[in-house]
C-alpha cells in the first residue's frame, strides 16, 4: 500500500461528527497567522506570491471544512443552485468558521457571474497591519482561497480574489458553465 | 506586523476548527516544502518560538499572574492558566523529577491534531512541534531556560499526549527590550 496512506491507525474516521468541542482564543490564531504570513513573506518576492500563497493555504482549509459543516448543517440535502449556496457561504460557513456572519452578500450590476462577500473587519485580519510600501496586500486572501476551494467542492467552480472595499470584498467570478446550469435549472 | 486590536482585556474566543485546518495547512505547506521530517520538526519549532516571544507578552498583559517563584509554580501557571486561555484545554502535571526540575504535561486532547492522521511516510514528523516552541521562547522571555519535547504522541499510536519539560537555567543578563 502507498506509503502516504495511514493504515487506519486512529478511530478519527469513526467519530461523531458533533460540535467542535473547545473554543480558544483569538489571540492563538492571530499569533498563529501572523507567523504563517511571516513564513511566506521569507520565502515570496512580491505582494501578488505572497497573496497566492497565502491563497493555498487558504485552500488546503476552505476544501476540508465544507464537508464536515454540510454534514453538520445541511443533511441530506446540497444546494444547487447558486444562490443557495452563496447563502450557505455568508451564513452557516461564515458563522462556523469565523464565529460571525459575512456583512453582505451583493451581485455585481454589470456581470451575472460576478458577486460580492463584503466585510467590514474580516477575523484573519485582527492584529494585522499593512506597511504602506505593501499596501495592496490584503491578507484575506487567505480567505479567499478558502472559499474558492470551498466552492470548488461544492460544485460551483469560481475564482474569488480580495479586495479592499468597504471593508474587505471578496470577488467571487463563476465559472460560464456554471451560471448556463443555474439559469437552465431555473427553467425548468 | 502587529498593532492592538483595542479590544481591551476581554479575550475573545473563536472557535476551534478554523485554528486546527489552518494549523494543518501550514504543516501541510512545510512538508512541501522541506525534503524531510527533521527540517520541518526544526521549522515548526522556530515559528513556536517566535510565536511564544509574542505570546508571553499576550499572557502577562491578560492574565494577572504575578512573578512564578519556582518551577512547580510556572508549571501549574503554564497548565491551568496559559493553556486554558489560549487552547481550551487543561493538561495535567506529573512525573516530578526528583529535583523538582522536570515534569510532564499530559493532553488528553490536542486541538492542534483534531481530525488528523500522520502517513506512514512521515512517522518521524512531530506534528504538534510548534507547542515546544512556543513553551520554549515564552519561558525564555521570563528568564528561564527549558528544554521541551514530546515523549508521547496520539498521532503516533500512544494513548495520550505527553510533553516533557526541563528547567535548564534561570538565564540572568537582560534581554534586550526588543527591536523598537
Amino acid at each position: 500500500m502507498d506509503a502516504r496512506f495511514t493504515r487506519g491507525k486512529s478511530a478519527v474516521l469513526e467519530r461523531a461528527l458533533g460540535r467542535p468541542r473547545s473554543e480558544l482564543s483569538l489571540a492563538a490564531f492571530a499569533l498563529l497567522f501572523s507567523e504563517l504570513v511571516q513564513y511566506c513573506q521569507r520565502r515570496v518576492a512580491s505582494v501578488a506570491e505572497l497573496q497566492a500563497r497565502l491563497a493555498l493555504l487558504g485552500r488546503h482549509v476552505g476544501l476540508r471544512a465544507l464537508d464536515a459543516l454540510v454534514a453538520r448543517e445541511r443533511p441530506g440535502r446540497r444546494d444547487t443552485k447558486v444562490l443557495g449556496v452563496l447563502l450557505f457561504v455568508k451564513g452557516p460557513l461564515w458563522r462556523a468558521l469565523f464565529g460571525r456572519e459575512a456583512d453582505k452578500l451583493e451581485q455585481a450590476n454589470d456581470d451575472e457571474r460576478t458577486f460580492y462577500v463584503i466585510e467590514r473587519e474580516p477575523l484573519v485580519n485582527t492584529f494585522v497591519s499593512v506597511p504602506r510600501e505593501n499596501s495592496s496586500l490584503n491578507c484575506a486572501a487567505f480567505a479567499a482561497g478558502l472559499l474558492e476551494a470551498a466552492l470548488g467542492a461544492a460544485g460551483f467552480p469560481a475564482r474569488v480574489s480580495a479586495h479592499w472595499h468597504k471593508g474587505t470584498t471578496l470577488m467571487i467570478k463563476f465559472d460560464e458553465a456554471v451560471i448556463a446550469r443555474d439559469k437552465s435549472l431555473e427553467g425548468r | 506586523m502587529s498593532r492592538q486590536g483595542g479590544r481591551g482585556t476581554e479575550s475573545k474566543k473563536m472557535n476551534s476548527e478554523l485554528f486546527t485546518l489552518t494549523y494543518g495547512a501550514l504543516v501541510t505547506q512545510l512538508c512541501k516544502d522541506y525534503e524531510n521530517d527533521e527540517d520541518v520538526n526544526k521549522q515548526l519549532d522556530k515559528m513556536g518560538y517566535n510565536i511564544g516571544v509574542r505570546l508571553i507578552e499576550d499572557f502577562l498583559a491578560r492574565s494577572s499572574v504575578g512573578r512564578c517563584h519556582d518551577f512547580r509554580e510556572t508549571a501549574d501557571v503554564i497548565a491551568k492558566i496559559a493553556f486554558k486561555m489560549y487552547l481550551g484545554i487543561t493538561p495535567s502535571i506529573t512525573n516530578w523529577s526528583p529535583g523538582g526540575d522536570e515534569f510532564s504535561l499530559i493532553l488528553e486532547n490536542n486541538p492542534l491534531v483534531d481530525f488528523v492522521e500522520l502517513p506512514d511516510n512521515h512517522s518521524t514528523l512531530i506534528y504538534s512541534n510548534l507547542l515546544c516552541g512556543v513553551l520554549r521562547g515564552a519561558l525564555e522571555m521570563v528568564q528561564m531556560a527549558v528544554d521541551v519535547k514530546f515523549v508521547q504522541d496520539t498521532l503516533k499510536g500512544d494513548s495520550v499526549t505527553e510533553i516533557r519539560m526541563k528547567f535548564i537555567r534561570r538565564i540572568e543578563d537582560n534581554l534586550p527590550a526588543g527591536e523598537e
